[in-house]
């Protein structure tokens, strides 16, 4: 089992550093097109250079990276180039805020989707119908038109909840609740619409194996089929739909905070873009990207700790 | 609907043609239709806008309906309805150049990867995973901050993120196309692999490929309308998403400003998604029966009523079947009766289809969950358990299962669960059927395990499934069902996954504990041969319906009915028999 983790922890290096590699060089490959884009168009060439020295993106990409890679292992990630603020002070201001949403919808989404599609796979009927049809309606509208849906429901028409969050870290907890309620609720509902039916097949694949009908006329229970037989081998898969939901609730957050003016990494990735502020993007690429390699490592580990045959090979 | 169910499906050989099932259903049709509209307003946009679509009118700012304003102006005094037009072609474009590079990417390594396998089949899926554990958004705003605002740009990365899922289909369908015969076929005649690939291959990919895009455009759709919306595209072009962002700022003065483009938004996609739906269900071709409201597990408890029979178990009339799309029954057992004693061994032979497995999952009341007992009962020790009336008693059997009915499965690796060890799966059912503590399961396990001849057996309890072999996994299988002392065990072709030296062994070990224990047994087989060896009386079972019945010796040596006479030269193929039981005299000695 260790040697599984320290392999699975090595893998997780290598995608982090390769994918710090690549954006680095998509974001910083044309210095002078950055420096233009900073100093505007009406800029002669003589500003652009100029601008272009005073940000040191006018020496070549790889030495520039093995500065950028030094300074990163030892804790710092640069300044942004707009607010003169370290981009990991910004980051880890903002952070917190976007993991709260994530975990708490990610949690919510395994326990709602799990539920429903158990009762789903086991019962059929109505429930089942529901998933299915509640998949096809998750598909029809974008998350970002349903996050817009419940904004203008609940927090323009009906007023329930305040339309533009006022979270600062000291802010007291029912602050927290009522101004992440929607975002949550917006990415949740995406989450469960999308992940229920893969559930419910995981399930259903499993219900179906022999060994259940073995289990059964072993004189088994149901319960003790269902939870201790079932649901332990359909993890990995439902682990893996989780991992890709999380993955898709990163990007998803994104519009979520615009829509709702959440002060988190989200909001920050789109104002960064939007000015061409190079190092806090990037930042905020090396942000997501640890949080990935982390939750797949985590559900490695998880996943091998359920399946003998993963340790194994 | 995972990759393997989608390829299942395409490959499923229907009667009419998918096309006209598509045009058939209402689902179908509507989404048709509307993408058709949707399609001609992008051709024809120039004509049926009436302006430009930045075309303002300073001063005519949140304009309503009418003056020549079909759905009013925006906060710049643009016309709302021409904006909604002109956007249309360059959503829908940029749909397709999504899917375009998703498929030009995805659809041949898929191919490669899927038929070839190997090397490029191992970078191939590392890099599929790579791309899919990357957060989308994230990366079109990286490409957004690296190349500038470009909806082509962003649908072409968005492309490539996305071509992950081509690549897993169509390599899923190859990998399965691959092994069919009509591949083999095409190799062994010579056919060069682009041949094999083009003919044979393509046409198994393409129809989920059709499928895919729908969906997937209607993905990029939202997608690219969500990075206009987020307000990083380039503010000259007129996009959907845009005009939402328009009037999301404006929400208070002029809410409609977000419903028209979000109700355009909700209908191309929503088109998609159906047009993809009914392309599915149009693959199926309606083969989907009505599921069961429950799954038939606990149905009425009438049905376990005394009974008097003089035999352990008796089974008179039985008639199992599957309820078909018309609603009428596909009976696969037709009326089956015979009666096992105590102690005895009853023979249930015939070829696949005749119905022998169905019949003993009917005794066990572990048959598929849309299979029914249409008519006929099954009395156990006294007791109706399964009545064409009743159905099937699932609590009594559930008392009845493990404890006093076993059964030996086909297959030892399917049926043993692989999360679990040999340990925990055989003690386990001990503990609640035998009422006994762990720690006595546990010596009784070890025994058990030493009896049915597993050389380490604290060793083998220990280990999972997928550490020990076949034969072995059927000796713990045959070990679990003895384990909590039944009066009768179901065998379903116990040997027939097991290499040939392990059939003999477990054979004896079969026949050995089916001596010491004095239990009855069931054993279900197409091979006359291990009937023979084991079963005092036999019944020979075609199409659903017993058509020989008798002591093996007799049916062995005159065979009554064609079809057993078939059977049993097929079996024995001329050669000089094996089995004592032919022998003349340890036959009579039995």
């Amino acid at each position: 089992m260790l040697t599984f983790i320290v392999k699975r922890v090595l893998s997780g290096v290598v995608l982090l550093a390769v994918i710090c590699a690549l954006t680095y060089a998509l974001l910083f490959a044309s210095g002078l097109d950055i420096a233009r884009n900073l100093v505007g168009d009406q800029a002669t060439p003589e500003q652009v250079a100029q601008r272009a020295r005073e940000l040191g993106l006018d020496r070549p990409l790889v030495e520039r990276f093995a500065e950028w890679v030094a300074s990163a292992l030892s804790g710092d990630l640069g300044t942004s180039w707009f607010t003169a603020q370290p981009v990991l002070g910004t980051i880890s201001a903002r952070l917190p805020v976007t993991l709260a949403i994530i975990t708490v919808s990610i949690v919510v989404v395994a326990l709602l989707a799990v539920s429903i599609a158990t009762a789903a796979a086991m019962r059929g009927g109505w429930i089942d119908r529901a998933v299915q049809i509640g998949s096809i309606v998750g598909d029809i509208l974008p998350n970002f038109v349903l996050a817009l849906l419940l904004v203008i429901l609940f927090a323009i028409h009906w007023q329930i909840f305040p339309a533009i969050s006022t979270i600062a870290p000291d802010a007291p907890f029912s602050a927290w609740v009522e101004s992440l309620a929607l975002p949550v609720i917006a990415i949740v509902i995406g989450g469960v619409t999308g992940s229920t039916q893969q559930f419910r097949s995981a399930i259903i694949g499993q219900l179906e194996k022999d060994y259940v009908r073995t289990l059964r006329s072993r004189g088994v229970g149901e319960g003790e089929i269902l939870f201790a037989h079932v649901l332990k081998n359909a993890a990995p898969a439902g682990l893996t739909v989780l991992s890709l939901q999380f993955v898709g609730m990163l990007g998803g957050v994104v519009i979520v905070e615009e829509i709702f003016a959440v002060p988190g990494i989200g909001s920050t990735a789109v104002s960064a873009t939007t000015q061409g502020d190079v190092p806090l993007v990037m930042g905020v690429v090396m942000t997501t990207v640890v949080l990935v390699v982390l939750v797949n490592l985590l559900v490695d580990i998880v996943n091998g700790w359920l399946n003998p045959k993963v340790r194994v090979s | 609907m995972s990759n393997t169910e989608l390829v299942a499906l395409a490959s499923m050989r229907t009667r009419t043609s998918p096309l006209r099932r598509l045009l058939t259903n209402p689902l179908g049709v509507v989404s048709v239709t509307v993408l058709g509209v949707i399609v001609l307003v992008a051709v024809f946009a120039p004509v049926i806008a009436p302006f430009g679509p930045n075309f303002a009118e300073v001063g005519n700012a949140f304009a309503g309906p009418g003056d020549g304003h079909l759905l009013g102006t925006d906060s710049a005094g643009r016309d709302v309805w021409s904006r909604l037009v002109s956007s249309t072609q360059l959503t829908l474009l940029s749909a397709l150049l999504c899917a375009g590079v998703a498929i030009a990417i995805g659809l041949p390594t898929g191919l490669i990867a899927g038929y070839y396998g190997g090397l490029f089949d191992g970078i191939g899926n590392w890099f599929a995973g790579l791309i899919m554990s990357l957060p989308g958004i994230i990366v079109l705003l990286t490409a957004r901050a690296a190349f500038g605002p470009s909806v082509w740009i962003t649908m072409i990365v968005f492309g490539i993120l996305i071509s992950p899922s081509y690549f897993r289909l169509t390599r899923t369908a190859v990998q399965s196309a691959r092994n069919e015969l009509y591949v083999d076929a095409a190799r062994v005649a010579g056919l060069s692999d682009v041949r094999i690939i083009a003919r044979h291959i393509l046409s198994v990919v393409r129809a989920p490929i059709i499928l895919q895009t729908a969906i997937i455009c209607a993905v990029a759709i939202g997608i690219q309308n969500g990075m206009e919306f987020l307000g990083i595209g380039d503010p000259l072009t007129a996009t959907w998403g845009a005009m939402i962002n328009d009037g999301f700022r404006n929400i208070y003065t002029a809410p409609q400003l977000v419903f028209w483009p979000a109700l355009t938004i909700g209908l191309t996609t929503g088109s998609l998604v159906l047009l993809g739906n009914a392309i599915r269900d149009a693959l199926e071709g309606g083969s989907t029966v009505a599921a069961p409201a429950k799954r038939g597990r606990r149905t009425a408890a009438s049905a376990s009523v005394p009974v008097s029979s003089a035999h352990l178990l008796e089974v008179r009339g039985l008639e199992t079947g599957y309820p078909r799309v018309d609603g009428s029954t596909n009976v696969v057992v037709k009326g089956v009766s015979f009666a096992v004693d105590r102690g005895e061994v009853l023979g249930i032979v015939g070829e696949s289809g005749s119905g022998k497995t169905q019949t003993a999952f009917s005794i066990l009341g572990l048959l598929p969950q849309s299979a029914r007992i249409v008519g006929g009962e099954i009395v156990f020790d006294g007791r109706r358990i399964t009545s064409g009336d009743a159905g099937v008693d699932q609590g009594a059997l559930a008392a009845l299962r493990g404890r006093r009915i076993a059964y030996i499965p086909q297959e030892p690796m399917s049926n043993l669960d692989p999360a679990f060890t040999i340990g925990a799966q055989l003690t386990r059912p001990m503990v609640t059927g035998l009422r006994i503590s762990r720690a006595e399961a546990q010596r009784r396990a070890l025994s058990l395990l030493a009896r049915v001849g597993i050389p380490d057996p604290a060793r083998t309890m220990r280990a999972y499934p997928h550490e020990i072999s076949g034969g072995m996994a059927q000796r713990v299988l045959i070990a679990g069902a003895v384990s909590c002392d039944p009066d009768l065990i179901i065998a379903d072709e116990p040997t027939t996954a097991l290499d040939v030296t392990v059939q003999a062994e477990v054979l004896e070990l079969l026949r050995e504990m089916q001596r010491e224990l004095g239990m009855a047994v069931v054993v279900v087989s197409h091979n006359f041969g291990l009937i023979a060896d084991l079963a005092d009386r036999v019944v020979v079972m075609r199409e659903g319906e017993i058509v020989e019945e008798g002591a093996v010796r007799d049916v062995l040596r005159h065979p009554q009915h064609p079809y057993s006479q078939q059977l049993l030269a097929s079996t024995v193929a001329g050669r000089k028999p094996l089995t004592p039981l032919l022998t003349e005299t340890e036959g009579s000695a039995r």
